[in-house]
């Protein structure tokens, strides 16, 4: 019984943790590139799960009728981080980019500006007159994602342990997703490129390297993968709202922090320790601490390993 | 030094002067009780933001430990009730306390470490005043509180335009005290860290003792901000009026006003507490829906468009004017200063935080 109810906290958290994740690397991404903490990703991620919505409501779909759905679901990945990835590259054409010469507090405003836009976007979504939205009467209340993918377990039914084929969804798009970053950033052209400008974009750009067209690639991936989390955060929790984006951007942005920002592997070590940390305080202490908890443990950490768990601990040059 | 005094005085004359052209009580007093309160909010953040460069999220924490710190010990629920005056000043003090626990043993963290640790601060901040309802009365806050009293005479809270006065008061005392820090000994430590803390530790300052005495300091003023932001209302409010969005509020008041300067913060203050609170809440009378907060279209209340407006009106300033609107200036600019610090990069001085 004891063993049972820590395992389940443990699928749980590792599940939430590998969705913190996908939003993490955005965040990280764009971090080790131009050294900003892009406050609009969460809501970006928010933004990927009314979208996503909309279109169940436009298709009709509300459940799950075998085959089909398969379909459906990739449909709406595929929509998701289309539009995160534009609209994220959109955000650093018009707000970002201008500013880049003017210093990272401009920049850091900017980006705030831009997370206060998307979620007022958000809100009026929200009260678009579609089913899906209740009628759009309540724009600001938090709206009902169908359950596409059933909650059955998979052990059994008499199992105490559940793995749904929810927990099997997030594990089956975020792993690929994730190596197949892996190869782009190690093994391509393009991955080169995003090193080098990281690295130092003044050399980069000596180098031939078109510093901006790389940034801007940079974000269209970031937000992809933010697209790819909002939907299957929405499949997981089946509950979205305009003002999610705060909160998932919180936990992804400490994750980063937690696991060494500007480094891949490390955000996503991060997020599984937040998700694993948020699962076990939700299952062993009181839910209304969880988030004292998680903060804590981030300021720990951050006091005595000052670069996180996987960065490196970068000499100041003098 | 006078040049740089003019904006400052004709904020203080302004704002002296305006009850006169307004009655006695409405939405103008409101609206003013807040811009001072930002203000003074905002000049904490600015020695630790703007002179000194260190990036904090948090603010909000600050100005809530202020606000509980004088409820606890006013309120006639709790044995201390140490009356108006002595409760602000204690509050100040167990703000600089709270500032220098947190200081302690985070100050050594690069720029965005330190950023998210007050971020998460703020958080933190906000579970417990939620949790321990024992203590903090959980989201019914603490009241009532008690009124200031100068020599006998008492100022109620229906007396607007008196606290509108109060309050100009202490600002003023404020602004006084930070622009006498920015010259002293310690201010101008708190700049030559901000430009390069390796070449000022070079020179003998300090670095992590000088952002301490900042960080201390900066809480401090805070905290009595959140002190009479709770007086004002009789009560600290429910936690979630200290949340991150209020730490934003502050941070964007200084970024808008001009990071590091003292005019620009109570410009900052005034331009976007005052856009929150009297140019949202005119439109809103301009389209008479304030009275159905549900009305069935979201597009029609224009509470609704906040944030897309607010959203807006920070991506165009920093844009149009990266270094705010009252920018600082230069060291040595106006004559009777020194040089500055030498090695700074091209007009870094406005915007050196986060380094």
């Amino acid at each position: 019984m004891e063993l049972d109810f820590f395992l389940q906290q443990l699928i749980t958290g590792l599940s939430n943790g590998m969705i913190i994740a996908l939003i993490a690397i955005g965040y990280t991404m764009v971090y080790g590139i131009i050294e900003l903490i892009n406050f609009a990703h969460g809501d970006l991620f928010m933004l990927g799960s009314f979208l996503a919505l909309t279109i169940l409501g436009a298709l009709g779909i509300d459940a799950w009728t075998g085959g089909s759905t398969w379909f459906g679901v990739l449909l709406l990945l595929f929509c998701s981080a289309v539009f995160c990835a534009g609209l994220n590259w959109t955000i650093e054409r018009v707000a970002y980019r201008p500013l880049r010469a003017s210093g990272k507090l401009s920049l850091l405003v900017s980006a705030i500006g831009a997370s206060f836009i998307l979620v007022n976007l958000g809100l009026f979504w929200g009260g678009l007159p579609m089913e899906v939205f209740a009628g759009g009467v309540a724009a600001a209340a938090p709206k009902d994602f169908p359950p596409l993918v059933p909650n059955t377990n998979l052990l059994g039914e008499d199992s105490l342990v559940q793995v749904t084929p929810k927990d099997l969804l997030v594990v089956g798009v975020t792993l690929p997703l994730m190596v197949g970053l892996t190869w782009i950033v190690t093994r391509t052209r393009l991955g080169k490129a995003m090193r080098a400008t990281a690295q130092n974009p003044i050399a980069a750009r000596l180098m031939g390297i078109d510093t901006d067209r790389v940034i801007g690639a940079t974000f269209l991936l970031g937000g992809a993968l933010g697209g790819f989390a909002s939907v299957i955060y929405a499949l997981y929790n089946n509950t979205i709202s305009f003002q999610m984006g705060y909160r998932a951007g919180m936990d992804a942005f400490t994750a980063a922090v937690l696991g060494g920002i500007g480094s891949m592997p490390g955000a996503v070590a991060g997020a599984l320790v937040i998700g694993l940390v948020r699962a076990m305080s939700d299952g062993y202490l009181e839910t209304r601490w969880t988030n004292t908890i998680v903060f804590g443990i981030l300021v720990l950490i951050l006091i005595f390993r000052p670069s996180g768990l996987l960065g490196s601990r970068a000499k100041e040059k003098v | 030094m006078r040049p740089r005094m003019n904006p400052i005085l004709i904020f203080f004359a302004v704002a002296a002067a305006l009850p006169m052209f307004f009655g006695a009580t409405g939405l103008f007093y409101d609206a003013f009780q807040s811009i001072f309160v930002f203000a003074l909010v905002g000049l904490g953040l600015n020695i630790i933001t703007g002179f000194t460069g260190m990036l904090n999220l948090g603010m909000a924490a600050f100005m809530a430990i202020g606000a509980y710190a004088f409820a606890i010990l006013t309120c006639d629920i709790y044995p201390f009730q140490v009356g108006f005056w002595s409760g602000l000043l204690l509050s100040g003090f167990i703000g600089a306390l709270a500032g220098f626990l947190i200081g302690a043993p985070t100050l050594g963290l690069s720029g965005d470490y330190l950023a998210i640790v007050t971020m998460g601060f703020g958080e933190i901040t906000l579970d417990v005043l939620k949790n321990l309802e024992a203590i903090t009365k959980g989201t019914q806050g603490i009241n009532p509180l008690p009124r200031p009293t100068i020599g006998g005479w008492t100022i109620e809270l229906q007396d607007e335009r008196s606290w509108y006065y109060l309050l100009l008061l202490i600002l003023g005392v404020a602004v006084l005290f930070v622009r006498r820090l920015e010259r002293s000994r310690t201010g101008r430590a708190w700049l030559s860290i901000r430009e390069d803390a390796l070449a000022s530790q070079c020179m003998g300052i300090p670095p992590k003792r000088t952002r301490m005495i900042a960080f201390a300091t900066g809480s401090a003023v805070a905290a009595v901000g959140g002190a009479l932001f709770a007086a004002l209302l009789s009560s600290t409010g429910e936690p979630n009026s200290y949340d991150f969005q209020v730490s934003i509020l502050v941070l964007c008041i200084i970024i808008v006003g001009g990071m590091g300067s003292v005019a620009g913060t109570l410009v900052g203050a005034a331009v976007m507490v005052g856009m929150n609170a009297i140019v949202l809440v005119k439109l809103a009378d301009l389209f008479g829906s304030r009275e159905q907060g549900a009305s069935s279209n979201v597009l029609a209340s224009p509470n609704n468009w906040k944030f897309l407006i607010f959203g807006l009106a920070l991506i165009l300033v920093v844009r149009v004017k990266p270094e705010g609107l009252v920018p600082p200036r230069l060291e040595g600019e106006s004559g009777a200063q020194p040089p500055a610090p030498p090695k700074s990069q091209s007009g870094a001085a406005a915007q050196g935080a986060g380094a």
